[in-house]
C-alpha cells in the first residue's frame, strides 16, 4: 500500500496575459483566472497512478488562501482521496517557508497516524519558478529526492523514477519514503468525471496553520517587459514564397551544400 | 571575494549555458572567477574555461561521482565554494543546475534565486529574475551571506574574456556521505542521435505546433530539420496530444532554445511557447494566421499552410 502526498499551488493561469496588481507586487489573476501548475497536474496524475493499484491513498495539499481549496478539490476530482489546506498568504512566503509549512503538515499527519511513502511536488511553480521547494522539503524530512521526474513506479519499498537527462532518460531506484518533483510529459493529464466533481465537492479537506515565521521571497517588485513593435517581414503567401524563404536561409548561412 | 560557477559538460566541452553562465559571472566583477566540474575536465572544457577568464578550475574525480546524484554534486559545489572562499555561487539555469543549487541551498540554509537575468547590485545583492515563465521579471534581494544564483538560459552571450584565464586545475577532495548517494542514477536509457537530443544547444530548430494536424503531419518538418542539420521542436499542445515526445517540447515547461534560426511552423506563439524560443537569433514563422503572435513577433513570415509551404521549401533546397 503506497500513500502519496501531492503538493499543488494555486497560480494565475500562465496562458493568459500577465496583469499586475496596482502595487506591482503580485500577478493579478482575476482576468486570466487561476489554475494548478502543469507540472503539479502531472504530479496528481502520477500519484493516483501509483497509489490506486496498491490500495493506497492520495492526499492533495496546498499552502495558500481559502481560494486554494479550488485546486485541492480539483485534485480530489481526478482521483485523490482527501485534501489539506495549510492556510497562509502564499505571496508572503518564500520557497523555504513553503517547504517548512509542508514538512510541518507531514509531521502533523504522521502524528495523527497517516504517513506518506512518497511526496510529489511540481518541479517548479508556474508563477514563481523557484525550483527548490521539493529539495528543501526532502532535507527537512530527511528523505532522498529526485527532481524532474516524469514517471514513477513503486514495488515494495523502492520507487523507480525516470527523468530526462542530458544524454537520455535517467533511471533512479530510490528507497521509500522519498520525495520527487515532477515535470509534465510522462503521464497523460487526468480530467474530472461528473462523479469525481461530485465527490470533490463533498470531500473532507483538513485545515492547518503553519506556526513558522516567514522569511519571505525577497521580492521587491514585478514588471512586465513591454513587447517591442512588430518588425516582421512577410516573404509571401503559400508555396510561392518558398524561393524567398530559402534565400533567407542561405543568407543566414544555415544551408549546407 | 570570488565567484564559483558550476560547469556542465556536454559532448566533451562546457555546455552552451555553462559558457553563458561563465560570461555572466565574469561580468559581475565580483573578484576571481572559479569554475567547478564534476569528473575529469576534458581539454576542450579547459580551453572554454581559459577563454572565459577562469582563474582556477576545481575538479572532483571521485569514482562515486560517475553516475549523477544531485546531493553528491552539491557536496562538490560546496567544497569548491570553500576552496575558493566564494561568496557567490552561480549555476546554469538548467534542470541539473537548478537541482544542484537547490541542494546546496537546503544543505547550507541559504537563499537561492533561480533564473536570474541581471544583477542590479552586489552589496546588497539585488537581482532581476524571470517569473511566470519569462513573461514577467521580479526584482528581488538575496540576503544570504553566500549567495546562490542560477542564470536563465540564453540571457547573455557566451563572450570570451578580454584576458584569458589560467584555468589552473585544482583537484577537489570531497567527503561524500552515504546520504549523498541515496538518489543516484542507476542507468541511462540513451536517446538515439537525430531525435532532437541537444535541442537546447541546436543552431537550427524547425518547430511545429497544432498546425501539423496530427502525428503524421511531421514528415516535412523532420526532413527540413535533417536537411538543415538541426533539431525538431514542438509546442506544448503537440506533446499534450501525444503526437511527439516531451523532450522535443519548447517552452516554459519544455526546453529553452537559442538557435541561430527558429523556423516555427503552425505554431500560434502562446506566452508559454515564447518563453522557450525568445532567445532565437532569427525567427521565421509559417502560419495561416497573419495575426498569430508567432507571426507578429517573428523576423520573417510566410502566410500559408505548413503542409504546402514546407514541401516547396524542400524542393527549392534540392
Amino acid at each position: 500500500m503506497t500513500n502519496v502526498l501531492v503538493c499543488v499551488k494555486r497560480v494565475p493561469d500562465p496562458t493568459g496575459e500577465v496583469v499586475l496588481t496596482a502595487d506591482g507586487l503580485r500577478v493579478d489573476g482575476r482576468f486570466a483566472g487561476y489554475t494548478t501548475s502543469a507540472h503539479e497536474e502531472a504530479a496528481v496524475a502520477l500519484a493516483v497512478q501509483v497509489a490506486e493499484p496498491s490500495g493506497g491513498t492520495v492526499t492533495v495539499l496546498s499552502v495558500g488562501s481559502e481560494d486554494s481549496l479550488e485546486q485541492v478539490r480539483a485534485g480530489i476530482a481526478v482521483g485523490a482521496t482527501d485534501g489539506v489546506l495549510v492556510e497562509a498568504d502564499a505571496d508572503l512566503l518564500g520557497p523555504a517557508d513553503v517547504a517548512e509549512a509542508v514538512a510541518q503538515a507531514v509531521g502533523a499527519r504522521a502524528d495523527a497516524g497517516t504517513t506518506y511513502d512518497l511526496v510529489l511536488l511540481g518541479n517548479d511553480a508556474a508563477d514563481t519558478g523557484d525550483f527548490q521547494v521539493g529539495v528543501r522539503l526532502a532535507y527537512l524530512l530527511d528523505r532522498p529526492v529526485v527532481a524532474g521526474v516524469q514517471t514513477v513506479a513503486v514495488e515494495g519499498d523502492v520507487a523507480t523514477l525516470h527523468a530526462e537527462g542530458p544524454e537520455g532518460t535517467e533511471v533512479y531506484e530510490v528507497a521509500l519514503p522519498a520525495v520527487a518533483t515532477v515535470l509534465e510529459g510522462g503521464v497523460a493529464p487526468k480530467y474530472p468525471s461528473v462523479m469525481g466533481r461530485m465527490r470533490a465537492k463533498k470531500a473532507e479537506v483538513e485545515r492547518m496553520t503553519w506556526s513558522g515565521t516567514p522569511g519571505g521571497s525577497g521580492r521587491e517588485a514585478l514588471s512586465v517587459p513591454e513587447a517591442p513593435p512588430s518588425q516582421v517581414t512577410v516573404l509571401g503567401e503559400g508555396p510561392t514564397a518558398a524561393p524567398a524563404l530559402v534565400a533567407v536561409l542561405r543568407e543566414l548561412k544555415v544551408v549546407h551544400a | 571575494m570570488s565567484v564559483v560557477v558550476l560547469v556542465e559538460v556536454e559532448e566533451g566541452r562546457a555546455s552552451l549555458v555553462s559558457r553563458e553562465t561563465l560570461a555572466f559571472a565574469r561580468s559581475l566583477g565580483a573578484g576571481d572567477l572559479h569554475a567547478v566540474v564534476v569528473g575529469a575536465a576534458p581539454e576542450a572544457v579547459l580551453a572554454d574555461c581559459r577563454e572565459a577568464g577562469v582563474a582556477v578550475l576545481h575538479e572532483a574525480s571521485d569514482p562515486a561521482l560517475e553516475r549523477y546524484a544531485a546531493a553528491a554534486w552539491a557536496a562538490v559545489v560546496e567544497a569548491a565554494g570553500r576552496a575558493a572562499r566564494a561568496d557567490l555561487v552561480v549555476a546554469p539555469g538548467t534542470g541539473r543546475g537548478n537541482e544542484v543549487l537547490a541542494h546546496v541551498a537546503a544543505r547550507r540554509g541559504l537563499r537561492m534565486a533561480a533564473n536570474v537575468v541581471a544583477v542590479e547590485s552586489l552589496s546588497p545583492l539585488v537581482v532581476q529574475r524571470q517569473v511566470v515563465g519569462g513573461a514577467a521579471l521580479e526584482r528581488a534581494t538575496v540576503p544570504s551571506r553566500v549567495r546562490l544564483l542560477s542564470m536563465a538560459g540564453h540571457a547573455v552571450d557566451p563572450t570570451p574574456a578580454d584576458t584569458p584565464g589560467e584555468a589552473r586545475v585544482q583537484p577537489l577532495a570531497v567527503a561524500l556521505d552515504a546520504k549523498d548517494l541515496r538518489a543516484q542514477v542507476v542507468r541511462v536509457e540513451r536517446r538515439e542521435r537525430g531525435d532532437s537530443s541537444g535541442l537546447a544547444a541546436a543552431k537550427v530548430v524547425v518547430g511545429a505546433g497544432r498546425g501539423a494536424g496530427g502525428p503524421d503531419g511531421f514528415a516535412a518538418v523532420d526532413a527540413l530539420a535533417q536537411r538543415l542539420g538541426g533539431a525538431v521542436g514542438v509546442s506544448r499542445v503537440v506533446t499534450s496530444l501525444g503526437w511527439r515526445p516531451h523532450h522535443e517540447q519548447v517552452g516554459q515547461t519544455g526546453s529553452r532554445i537559442a538557435p541561430d534560426l527558429y523556423l516555427a511552423c503552425g505554431i500560434s506563439g502562446s506566452i508559454q511557447h515564447w518563453a522557450g524560443c525568445a532567445s532565437s537569433r532569427t525567427i521565421i514563422a509559417v502560419n495561416t494566421d497573419a495575426d498569430a503572435p508567432m507571426v507578429t513577433k517573428a523576423d520573417y513570415a510566410v502566410i500559408g499552410d505548413m503542409h504546402e509551404v514546407l514541401p516547396a521549401v524542400l524542393e527549392e533546397l534540392g
